[in-house]
């Protein structure tokens, strides 16, 4: 029998260390230094709405039949996303996106690209199993 | 009492029933994907990938989710031997859910999106969701009444129900633009709610499988042991604070990698409790094979045992910078999804619909047919994607890159493995949802 006093006490701790980690991390996440361009938010919601989350990472994290777009913007350039914009690939369909769609959504990877690097191989290793970039 | 016998239409059923479709058409979506790998642009015009992929991921999560959800509210009737707090509540519940997955799953064939991963239907249809899940909330702590003395599962359920609602709450920050204007915050928190909701739905699955062990052990030593209680508080830990092992790569704030690298590791005590109980584990095992949900049980043990071993491997960041990205993220997904989840959901269900004791051979024969088939070929779909992904990431970490596509060209055989195991996975999945679903339903006819 675990009693039920021990139950309380551990569950307390734990959900009250949770309750202040949570906060602290709402708080002191990397708050915006500089308020984005209203054309980066319109290219995330267009980001969103047509779902390229589905085929394509950000920082490794999406669907897989796409590349990692990450710093698609730094290594390819815009006008070659462009070009995939307007044309799509064999499995990308050819969203008919405005001008203005288009060139909020470059912002959008713009403003990732200037995030960091999501490049696997720009990061060391150390022996304590912990990763450096 | 709600649940007086098999052949009664219960609510509980009806979520299960529900859920069993789910399952079923998920996993169509599931093949169409796996078949998009291989010819790229197959039904581009009607149902890309970008369609697919949510339909297969919110179809089966919902399985998930809406069979957990009948399944707690049958063993509370069963734990509390009364009946729930309020039927018409649980009713309404099921009527909202109903509802709104069925708008979600046609929004998504129009391509209507709130675009994030797991959750990409537009943000109101969350709405219904969160009330459907808070009249759950009422409903479970009415009918458990106090916490007194209460077994690990009651807790188990009571963390799992709780935390669902924080975390799915939390995911939905971004609509705030103090969580949505930095991508490195909006990162953050997305992730941080996400890996604690896979939690919490786990909390809510593994608390009813202890359940169900008491009831075939016949006795309710273990889920008030200290053991039993411990591996709940290691659990707890790390649905806390583990979901860090999702963002190594992200630059955010060290600390949160630094906790969660350390918290991961705590998940190697369960695992050598696995190792230390094998010998007992097996020869229950033999004692009660011939019980169709033991044996769901049972093989679920082996799939924590395989997907922990790769989790925690995962979850040192030196290898998950390797991981990452690739296939190997999908196999620990489905993995635990299918291996773990289904199969216990799948061992909860066969109880429920009384199908256990039952000396009716054709059932049982089906049963047994789908367990092999399903579990033979999910070990090669999931090595298979295990295979992928090391080759994605010897690509991913090579000096001079091939391009994306070819990469991708050079993985076709292996897509193909895939493809073909998950189908006849699927197969064999299938026979026992239609086996379940039939008997389920002749019982009412006779009725
Ligand atoms: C149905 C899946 C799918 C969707 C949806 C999709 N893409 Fe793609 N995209 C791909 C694939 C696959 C490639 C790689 C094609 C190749 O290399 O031949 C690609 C390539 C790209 C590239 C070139 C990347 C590179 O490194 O060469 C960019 C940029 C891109 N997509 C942007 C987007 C954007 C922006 C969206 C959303 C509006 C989007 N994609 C939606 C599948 C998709
Ligand atoms: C019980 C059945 C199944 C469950 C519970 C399940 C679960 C999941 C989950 C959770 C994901 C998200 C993975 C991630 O984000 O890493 C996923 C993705 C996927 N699943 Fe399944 N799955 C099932 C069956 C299948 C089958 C039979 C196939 C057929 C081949 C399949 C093909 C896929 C594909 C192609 C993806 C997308 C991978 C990508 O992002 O590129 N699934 N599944």
């Amino acid at each position: 029998m675990f009693p039920d006093k021990q139950k309380a006490f551990f569950a307390t701790i734990l959900v009250s260390t949770f309750l202040i980690y949570t906060t602290y991390i709402y708080t002191s996440l990397p708050a915006e230094d500089k308020v984005p361009l209203n054309e980066v938010m319109a290219g995330k919601k267009i980001w969103q709405q047509l779902n390229c989350n589905a085929c394509h990472q950000i920082y490794g994290l999406g669907g897989y039949i796409g590349p990692d777009l990450t710093n698609a913007y730094s290594l390819k350039g815009p006008a070659y996303i462009k070009a995939f914009l307007q044309n799509g690939t064999a499995s990308m369909p050819s969203f008919k996106l405005t001008n203005k769609e288009k060139a909020d959504l470059l912002y959008f990877l713009q403003n990732i690209d200037l995030s960091g690097k999501a490049d696997p191989r720009t990061f060391t290793i150390n022996y304590d199993g912990t990763i450096e970039q | 009492m709600e649940r007086l016998s098999n052949r009664q239409l219960t609510i509980s059923k009806l979520f299960i029933l529900l859920s069993l479709i789910l399952l079923a058409t998920g996993m169509v979506w599931g093949i169409l994907g796996g078949l998009q790998y291989i010819i790229p642009g197959f039904l581009k015009g009607f149902f890309s990938f970008e369609k697919i992929r949510p339909l297969h991921v919110s179809s089966v999560v919902f399985w998930i989710i809406l069979s957990s959800i009948g399944c707690i509210g049958s063993y509370i009737q069963e734990h509390t031997t009364k009946n729930l707090y309020s039927l018409l509540l649980f009713r309404i519940q099921f009527l909202i859910f109903f509802i709104s997955i069925l708008a979600i799953l046609i929004s998504y064939c129009f391509g209507i999106f709130g675009g994030r991963e797991y959750w990409e239907f537009n943000p109101i249809l969350a709405l219904p969701i969160a009330i459907g899940w808070i009249l759950f909330i009422i409903n479970f702590i009415k009918s458990i009444g106090s916490l007194k003395k209460q077994p690990v599962y009651v807790w188990m359920w009571l963390t799992g129900i709780f935390f669902f609602l924080f975390t799915f709450l939390e995911s939905y920050l971004w609509l705030f633009p103090y969580f949505k204007s930095n991508i490195i915050t909006d990162m953050t928190i997305q992730w941080k709610s996400y890996g604690s909701m896979v939690g919490s739905w786990n909390m809510l699955i593994y608390g009813s499988s202890i359940f169900l062990m008491d009831k075939i052990s016949g006795n309710k030593t273990y889920s008030h042991s200290r053991i039993a209680y411990l591996l709940y508080f290691t659990g707890l830990f790390n649905l806390m604070f583990n979901w860090g092992h999702h963002i190594y790569t992200l630059p955010t704030h060290g600390y949160v990698k630094h906790i969660s690298y350390i918290v991961s590791m705590t998940e190697l005590f369960i695992l050598g409790r696995i190792i230390l109980q094998w010998k007992n584990t097996l020869s229950s095992a033999k004692k009660n094979y011939h019980l169709p949900a033991y044996r769901f049980l049972i093989v679920a043990d082996i799939w924590v045992f395989l997907n922990l071993l790769l989790a925690i491997t995962m979850s040192v960041p030196a290898i998950n910078i390797y991981t990452h990205g690739t296939h190997i993220t999908v196999a620990h997904a489905m993995g635990t999804t299918i291996g773990i989840n289904s199969f216990l959901l799948l061992a909860l269900i066969v109880d429920i619909f009384q199908l256990n004791y039952r000396n009716d051979n054709t059932i049982k024969k089906s049963l047994s047919i789908g367990f092999w088939i399903t579990n033979i070929s999910l070990f090669i779909f999931w090595t298979s994607m295990i295979i992928a992904g090391i080759l994605k990431a010897k690509w991913q970490m090579n000096i001079t890159q091939i391009p994306f596509s070819s990469m991708m060209l050079q993985l076709k055989p292996i897509f193909i493995v895939i493809f073909v195991s998950g189908t006849i996975m699927s197969i064999g999945f299938l026979l026992i949802i239609f086996s379940l679903i039939k008997k389920q339903i002749l019982s009412f006819k006779i009725n």
